[in-house]
């Protein structure tokens, strides 16, 4: 009741400002929603397309909206993969395990280094952080070749690792939270350090609480990092049972981009079945994301 | 503690003493660090020594000093006469243009009403999170060859043209294509720096401004808002020309083909792939890595001269 009461009032005090907005506020509205209607038409479009039965698939002229929503290419999507040896359930599999794990490790290694960096004082703490920010501008794109040539060396093709290990590099994590961590005052480490409390202590019970915005900001770019990266799978997977679930869903609408729509509906769902997660956790996490992006400044 | 590093007596002594109190430090850093050497600073170094090699993979590298580079400048035709005017092309638009807009684009958010403002970041957000698989599902449809492309429809409806075309097949409009999907997705996490940059300005700052004459929002936005989010701007500047660069895969998915129809979309990155993974010809394929690597390291040392902070600021 008090909720519905609230928000009865916050509307009216809503409605009120609206009258006294100005004018260039309306154009700047007005241009933005322009763009952002931009932006997210073709995510609406896929989404409608995922939901579409054949018939409206193949209907002229198109139409953007569905009009009898089916989950029918959703069950396609699902038996797509009778004809080949590997079930579904496998690149779910595959991707689901590499995304939890990589996740994981990724925080715990970006918050022990960030935390390090940020509050200890040792040799070598100002160049190997400089690095860190040159490498910033490292992409792993330029160097596809001999980071094939070094995964292969390592004997790490066709397992996991080569899935996991390669994304654990990821400078922006680090750089981040240290960014953050820098705002945690010294004197609370202090303070717990004359409490008997060690390294792992502080970091666990006092520094993660505080900078859980950051904890999120490096969790969603893990996250996007990997869930949606067909290179590991294509690089360093020959078997076809470790490859993940957007390589073969990439397989599936390569037929897709020389023109043919054969399986356009059950790509739509599986494309969005893929960007799902993506939306929700950003959509979960966004203000923690823009907390953090607030320190992420180089100076 | 910092002060006594630079000690002069002793000093290595003095190092090596610091680091054995410090161990904790670097257990902290360590599995990062073994992570970024193996990965990052493993593969930058190993393509710049093999850059000077002559190598396929099958026989060890062999040492031929500047011939990659000779072979990049006086051989490779593909290279001079599409590669590098394509990634220009590209890399201006994408770059500039693209970091031009997101500031806007931030700028804009912060003038609306605070309820607002988070439903126009998501949606403008999003597409940078869709992801290479969904970026060729969604805008392969858009541009597909047939009437049933909604772009060949529009046209179709409006008499601009009489049969369907096949856009992404086309050499005239491949790269333009290219350019707008790459800016349409490029709203991503340097977006949303500049955006938590603006948000984060003093308001004391505006208030101090207005007495000093700083009137207008376009005043303002100049004297006080730049100067304050210098560090954002940089950081979104290197994500920028990360982006710009690191492209390459969006012309192949996008016209299914590699090389891409005519070349007309081969960027960088695909000339690499192909030299690479296609022709087995590792040792020139690292020396074009290299030379990418380098461009994107000077154009980053440029931002960094104009957006940089000085050490006494």
């Amino acid at each position: 009741m008090a909720e519905k009461k609230r928000r009865r009032i916050t509307v009216r005090y809503a409605l009120h400002r609206l009258r006294h907005i100005k004018a260039s506020t309306v154009v700047i509205l007005l241009l933005l929603t322009i763009v952002a209607a931009v932006s997210i038409l073709p995510i609406i479009y896929i989404i409608s397309n995922a939901f579409k039965p054949l018939s409206e698939l193949f209907l002229y002229p198109p139409r953007l909206f569905v009009r009898s929503p089916t989950l029918q290419n959703f069950y396609e999507f699902f038996y797509s993969t009778d004809v080949s040896a590997i079930p579904l359930s496998r690149y779910i599999f595959n991707s689901l395990f590499v995304m939890i794990v990589t996740v994981a490790m990724t925080l715990i290694f970006s918050s022990a280094c960030a935390y390090a960096f940020s509050k200890m004082r040792f040799p070598g703490r100002k160049w190997m952080f400089d690095m860190i920010i040159i490498a910033l501008m490292f992409t792993p794109e330029a160097v596809v070749i001999t980071r094939y040539l070094i995964v292969s060396n390592l004997h790490m093709i066709n397992t996991y690792f080569a899935h996991i290990l390669p994304h654990l590099a990821l400078p922006i994590g680090v750089f981040l939270m240290k960014q953050f961590i820098d705002q945690v005052p010294d004197s609370l480490c202090e303070a717990a350090k004359i409490d008997g409390a060690n390294e792992v202590r502080i970091l666990l019970n006092i520094i993660i609480p505080t900078v859980l915005p950051a904890v999120g900001a490096v969790m969603i770019i893990a996250f996007q990092n990997v869930w949606s990266d067909i290179t590991t799978s294509t690089f360093y997977m020959v078997d076809e049972s470790m490859k993940t679930l957007p390589y073969f869903v990439s397989t599936l609408s390569n037929a897709l981009a020389v023109a043919s729509v054969a399986r356009k509906g059950a790509v739509a769902a599986a494309g969005l079945l893929l960007f799902l997660p993506n939306f929700l956790i950003f959509a979960m996490l966004q203000k923690s994301m823009i907390e953090t992006m607030v320190t992420s400044g180089i100076k | 503690m910092e002060r006594s590093v630079k000690r002069p007596r002793g000093k290595a002594r003095n190092t090596l003493r610091e680091m054995r109190a410090n161990y904790v430090a670097y257990l902290f850093i360590a599995p990062f660090m073994i992570c970024f050497a193996i990965f990052v600073l493993g593969p930058v170094v190993s393509a710049t020594l093999l850059a000077f090699t002559s190598y396929d993979s099958v026989q060890a590298p062999q040492f031929i000093g500047f011939g990659n580079f000779v072979k990049m400048l006086t051989q490779d035709v593909v290279l001079m006469k599409y590669v590098i005017p394509n990634t220009i092309v590209f890399a201006v638009v994408v770059g500039p243009i693209g970091y031009t807009l997101q500031f806007l684009l931030a700028w804009l958010i912060t003038q609306v009403p605070r309820h607002a403002k988070k439903g126009y970041i998501m949606a403008i957000y999003t597409p940078s999170i869709a992801g290479g698989v969904l970026i060729s599902v969604v805008w392969a449809v858009f541009f597909s060859s047939d009437r049933l492309g909604y772009l060949n429809d529009l046209l179709l409806n409006l008499g601009f043209i009489q049969t369907a075309q096949a856009w992404t097949q086309d050499k005239a409009y491949l790269l333009l294509i290219m350019i707008l999907v790459t800016l349409w997705g490029s709203m991503g996490v340097g977006f949303l720096s500049l955006f938590a940059g603006m948000q984060n300005v003093d308001r004391q700052l505006y208030e101090a401004g207005k007495i000093d004459g700083v009137n207008s929002s376009l005043k303002e936005l100049f004297y006080i808002t730049i100067p304050s989010m210098k560090p954002q701007m940089l950081f979104s500047a290197v994500m920028a020309i990360v982006g710009a660069l690191k492209a390459g895969s969006i012309g192949v998915q996008l016209s299914g083909k590699n090389p891409t129809p005519d070349y007309a979309g081969q960027l960088i990155q695909t000339h690499i792939e192909d030299y690479g993974f296609a022709r087995f010809e590792l040792g020139y394929a690292t020396a074009l890595s290299f030379a990418l690597m380098l461009a994107i390291f000077i154009l980053t040392r440029i931002c960094f001269r104009f957006l940089g902070t000085k050490e006494d600021e």
